[in-house]
Formats: C-alpha cells, structure tokens, sequence
C-alpha cells in the first residue's frame, strides 16, 4: 500500500498509508485462493467472513463486501486500521506459509473507507431487528462500548452510551495518533452507530454523576455494560518521576489527539510540551504512537528505550518499521534506573544495561540487571508508556461487583459479572489489550445481555 | 451544552459562574471539583463548586482570570453556553464529625472553604473560618460566610485593609495553641497551604488540603495530577483533590503547577491582543 515518505511524515499529522485505490483493491483481492476452508477467519477475533467479502471484491460487488463485513464488524474502517493483521487473519493466511499473506487489513480498511464515502444514508446499514422495548446503558463509548452498543442496537434494544470525556471513541480519540487513525473516521463511524438509533451522551462519568445501580434503577435500564477501558496510567516508581517534562503516554497523547495541542495556539487551546530530546519508555503500541508524535511535534531526537530486544517488542512490526524511518532511535536492552532534573526540570535518564536470561518455563526470556553497566541518556522530555491499571472509579461505579486481586473485572466466558444484568468487557477484563479484542468482547457481552433480557422477559 | 444562569464578579479578577446542570446539582458535595471546556477549541480546565441547588438544578464555580481560558470564561454572559460541563469530580471532603474545626481559605481558594464549612456546619462541627486575601477588594464570599453558623470568622488582609492585618498562619497558630482544634482544613494557593500544614503540624492538628493540581482529563486517566503524599504518588483528580496536608510534597506540586506557565502566558498575551475592546 503506498505511504507518504518518511520526511513528509515527520512534520505532519496526515494519515501515513494512503488507502488502496479500486484497481489495487482487486489486484490484491484477486490473489486470494478462495480456500474452501478459510483458514484466516479463523485468526480473526470476531471471525468476520473473510473469503466472502474479498470474493466481493473480486466479484466488483463492494456493497455486498461491505455487508459481509458489517454482519461481524461495526468498525470496518478502523479496524483495517489498527487490528495486529500480521498475528491475526493475515498469519493464517495460506499464502503467509509460502510468501506474502493477502492484505486482509488494507482490504478490509478499502471497503470500510468505500461506505463510509457514501452519505450517511447510503451506507451499508445494518439489519435492525423488531424493537424489544428494553433499553441497555453501556458505559465507556471505545472499542468495547461501541461494538457492544452495535450489536444490541442490531437486535433491537434500545441501547444509550455514556461517556466521562466530551468526545467518544475512548481510546480510538484520545489514544491512537491521527496519523494512523484520522478522529474523521472514528466520527464518522460512531455516526453510523447513532444512525441505527444507539445515544452516546458525553460529559458523564459513571461512578460519579450515576452509578450502575441507578442506571438500572431510577434511569430504568434493563441491562448494563461496562467497557470503560483499563484507565489509570502505571508509572515506574522510580525516583525523579515527577520532574517536570515527565508525562504519562496517556496524557502526552491525549493533549495531542482528543484536545489537538499539535494546532496550539492558533487553533486549539491546550498546550503541549514540545520538547527536545525525547525518551519515550516502553515497547508497545502506545510506545511507539507517543515516539512519533514527539517527532511530529518538531523534537530533533527521539529515543526509545525498551528493556528486552526489539524481537520481544509488543508493538506491531508495521509501527516498529515506520517508527524506525522516521528516525525514531531505539535503545534496547536499556532499563531506566532513575530520571535526573534540574530546577524541577527533568534532563535525562540513568539506566541500566539489561541483558536477556535464558528462557524460562514459559519461554519467556527475562530481562536481567548487567551489574556495572549504568549509562545516561540526556533529554528534556520524558514518556512513560509502560501500561495501565484499572480507574478506582469503577468500585464507586458498580458497588459490589467482583474484582480480580488486581482490580479488574471478573466475568465469565461471555461477559457476565456477579451482579444480574451487568455485563463487562475490553480492557477492563483483561487489562491493556487490542482495539479488535475488545469488540470482540463487546460483541460476545451483547448477546449474553439479549439472551439474559429475553430470558427474563418471558420468565 | 449548558446555560449560564448566573455571573457575578467579585473582584478585579474573580468571577462566579452559574450553569443550569440539574444532573450535577444533584450530587454535587463539598470539595468536589468540575472540569470545564469553553468552547470546541477549548481546553479542559478544573475548576471548583462554590454552590449549587439541587431543587432549582443549578451550579456554581468561581475562577480567576489568569489564562486564555478563563480570560475567555470571564467574557461570557448569562444566556450564553459552555460546551462542557463534567461533573461532580472528586472524592467529597469528609465532614462527619467535624468537631472542632478550623477552615483556612486563601483567595480564590475560599471558593472550595464555602461549602466546606457549610457542610461541617451541617454535620455539626463548631466551625471556625480564617480567609485571607492581599486586601479588601480581593475578599471573596464574606457575605455567604457570615450567614452561616459559625464559631468565628477570622479575615486577614496583606495590607490591613479588611480585618486583622498579616497571614491566615498566624489566627492558626493562637487556634492550635489554644488546644481547641480537633482538626484543620486548608485551601487556597499551594504556598499557603504549604504554611497552614506546617504551623498544625507543630501542635498534631490533623490537616486536610484541598489541592489544584494541574489535570486534563478529572477522571484519573492521564496522571497529569499526580502528586506526593507520605512518598507515594497519588492522583489528584481520582485519589483527592483532599490530602494528608502533613504528608503532601509540597515543592513537588507548586513546581509542576509551573510546567506550563511560560506557553501558557504567550497564548493568554495573544488572545488579549486580539480582543482589546474588553480590556
């Protein structure tokens, strides 16, 4: 798929891939073998029809590929997006065993920016079955809460989505870079949802101006789902943490997309700190998100500083890659042991040089103190993404619901809490996650909330 | 989008707001706090309740004109909107059983010190109130304050023009030495509640401050707020904004409170430059 440069991309916030064009789309749909037993839908979380849709394809019939994928998938054009293809779909792939998988991902992004083109009423809308004449709240509207709201809208609830921030998305808003996710397309997709009759109502924190047991009392909702991400940032515990120009990645990235600090201050009214020399910590999605904002924001050098190799990296290879071009400069095997500052001001890391222990019982391999080897690194911002733990808010926001030791939600297999007609998911279950996994737990919880509404309805 | 029911101002700087939010109204208690975005460019700012009616399902929050944001807050009139209001955020201070207690409010600060005396007052507390502000103009709320039953209110002024002249400390201090206080709270600027924290820790008054640490979400999810207590890091929005005064970092928070004041007084220059019909 053809990308801007790495030189364009580093002073702008305009999306890296450019989509396929129709001639692409069909060379690309055409190398798929049409396997009688697809394996690739089987690496999809949602298992989403995917023969089908890229026989559509193949067949110049997109409004039926845009269905197919819808029945499965509320979010196509995100999704074609940030779903980790290279694990999933494209890895079962039978092509991936000989040479290069079918692009699923950009296929599937070609057909979800294809429907969303169209006006809103021409779009792919999905089946709406008969209303039940109940109503679910869902609380959090990212990735969970709106394929969980989808889905209920879809089998005839009437569904409402709460929401703390002022925009939804959760996640896909305040989190993902518009340079791998324009907010355009998170908009235009949450407008579909509302489209097929589901509210979002924003500037409502959950656990603070309602709770769930008075969503499901006095505010009359049959069902509720809980979705609202993993929340609080983790820092290291490391001293110096709270230098000034020390950011959590979540605060780095939501000045940067849900409050647009990149346009301050012409266009936007919060700032940003736009330093220097940055040190992103962590080896992740968010990691490498939050590195190449930085450079986007004008730094001259930006390190990532990850303890194991960046074989062991949990971020996908495709952002390792453009990270790496645009010139974002990894240390490795590198573990911060102190950030030092002056005036309040942080100017740089000390850290420890790691090296990789043999692999244990689970072969993991573990990242080891080489004694003696401390080096610094100078800087004048850093970034901590090394992941999230679950928002206190959420015991004042379901009094009684079960927790694991570590403060996330416990559901069974299909999203049921201990409390009757509450229903969890995402991030908050299973703790920091992908986009695609959440939907595919939100979609899971939305027929377990119908069946058990039904259920009770007729008991 | 919510209304502006009510402008007041209160001083050269300070203006009280009023929204219509029956919703918040409702649960709103003493020390909570709301985040604010004027407009789509907005940024989100914490600002605190002074008072709010739930029957009549309005709020009130008081706030100084420093930046671009509350230089533009303070030019908008009753009729108009705000894009957002969030809200209630916090944990409520603790007020039952108040005993004998000692508010310290500085500046706007008095703001938060309002309803938390009320409250105590209502939970039972023999309450005593010590505001202080550089001078007369600057006094906020005294009205509000006299009407409620309190044991005293102490005011103090920089430069004598209102009440005893000098620092809310030094009321504190006869206060502690008296060994009539059970407990204190303090709000106001971080350098203030810095030396109320100090003069109780003296005489083990246990002290709660109200603190006003920078914050971009309220709900716990960027850690912008944090802040040291008793060497942990704790955040303000989810954790506070009400912390162990005797524990609280203090140069940790009054230097992050700094992290943007340079960039932030460039835009609020812009933005003045571009509206000087109001000034």
């Amino acid at each position: 798929m053809p990308e801007r440069s790495p030189e364009q991309r580093r002073s702008s916030f305009d999306e890296v891939a450019f989509g396929y064009s129709a001639d692409e789309a069909l060379a690309e749909a055409n190398r798929c073998l049409q396997c009688p037993n697809p394996t690739c839908q089987q690496g999809c979380p949602v298992n989403i029809d995917i023969r089908e849709f890229i026989g559509a394809i193949i067949e110049g019939d997109l409004t039926r590929g845009v269905s197919v994928l819808k029945e499965r998938n509320a979010l196509p054009a995100v999704c074609g997006r940030v779903c980790p293809q290279e694990e999933q779909c494209e890895a079962s792939c039978v092509l991936a065993k000989k040479g290069e998988p079918v692009a699923i991902g950009r296929l599937e992004r070609f057909l979800g920016d294809t429907d969303l083109a169209c006006e809103l009423d021409h779009r792919c809308v999905p089946e709406v079955a008969a209303p039940s004449g109940m109503r679910c709240a869902v609380v959090g509207s990212g990735p969970a809460g709106l394929a969980c709201a989808g889905e209920l809208a879809k089998l005839g609830h009437g569904v409402t989505i709460f929401e703390s921030l002022h925009a939804p998305g959760g996640v896909l808003t305040y989190g993902i870079p518009e340079f791998r996710l324009p907010k355009a397309i998170v908009a235009a997709e949450i407008e579909m949802l509302s489209s097929v009759g589901v509210e979002i109502v924003t500037d409502t924190v959950v656990g603070q101006l309602t709770t769930v047991p008075e969503l499901l009392g006095e505010e009359g909702f049959d069902a509720v789902f809980v979705g609202s991400g993993a929340g609080l940032p983790v820092f290291m515990g490391i001293p110096g943490e709270n230098f000034n120009g020390v950011f959590s990645a979540n605060e780095f990235l939501t000045r940067v997309n849900l409050m647009r600090a990149y346009e301050f201050p012409s266009k936007a009214d919060t700032p940003v700190a736009r330093g220097r020399k940055v040190a992103v910590i962590g080896g992740g999605n968010v990691a490498m998100d939050a590195a190449r904002t930085a450079l986007r924001l004008g730094a001259e050098e930006v390190f990532l500083v990850y303890r194991r190799t960046q074989d062991e990296m949990p971020a996908r290879k495709e952002e390792v890659h453009h990270a790496k071009e645009e010139g974002v400069e990894f240390k490795m095997l590198c573990s911060p042991a102190e950030i030092v500052g002056r005036d309040g001001f942080v100017t740089g890391i000390v850290a420890n040089r790691m090296e990789l222990s043999e692999p244990d019982e689970s072969g993991r391999r573990a990242p080891v103190c080489v004694l003696g080897a401390d080096f610094s690194i100078e800087c004048d911002t850093v970034i901590i993404a090394v992941g999230t733990r679950p928002n206190p808010l959420l015991k004042a926001a379901a009094p009684g619901i079960e927790l694991s030791r570590r403060g996330y939600v416990l559901t069974d297999e299909e999203g049921a809490t201990n409390l009757p007609g509450v229903f969890s998911g995402g991030d908050i279950v299973t703790g920091s996650a992908t986009v695609i996994l959440a939907m595919g737990a939100g979609k899971t919880s939305a027929r377990a909330m119908d069946r058990w509404l039904r259920e009770r309805a007729t008991s | 989008m919510f209304r502006i029911v009510h402008k007041r101002q209160l001083s050269e700087a300070v203006f009280e707001m009023g929204v219509e939010a029956p919703k918040i109204a409702a649960k709103a208690r003493a020390g909570q706090f709301l985040m604010v975005r004027t407009d789509e460019n907005g940024e989100r700012i914490p600002l605190t309740f002074s008072d709010w009616s739930a029957e009549q399902g309005w709020i009130r929050f008081i706030f100084m004109r420093v930046g671009k944001t509350t230089h533009a807050l303070s030019h908008l009139e009753v009729g108009d909107m705000l894009a957002d209001v969030v809200g209630p955020l916090g944990v409520p201070t603790h007020t039952e059983g108040a005993g004998r207690v000692a508010i310290v409010g500085g500046g706007v600060g008095v703001a938060v010190a309002y309803p938390v005396a009320r409250a105590m007052c209502e939970a039972g507390g023999e309450v005593t109130v010590i505001v202080g502000a550089r001078n007369s103009e600057l006094l906020i709320l005294e009205k509000e304050l006299r009407a409620l039953p309190l044991r005293e209110l102490v005011i103090c002024t920089d430069d004598g023009s209102a009440g005893r002249k000098g620092l809310v400390t030094a009321p504190l201090k006869e206060l502690c030495s008296s060994g009539e206080l059970d407990a204190a709270f303090a709000v106001g600027p971080a350098i203030m509640m810095k030396f109320a924290a100090a003069t109780t820790r003296e005489f083990d008054v246990p002290t709660t401050v109200s603190l006003n640490p920078i914050m971009v979400d309220g709900t716990g999810m960027c850690g912008a707020c944090r802040v040291t207590v008793g060497g942990e890091t704790k955040f303000g929005c989810v954790e506070g904004p009400d912390f162990d005064g005797h524990a609280v970092d203090f140069e940790e928070l009054m230097s992050r409170q700094r992290i943007y004041s340079d960039i932030e007084r460039e835009a609020d220059a812009e933005y003045s430059r571009g509206c000087q019909c109001h000034l």
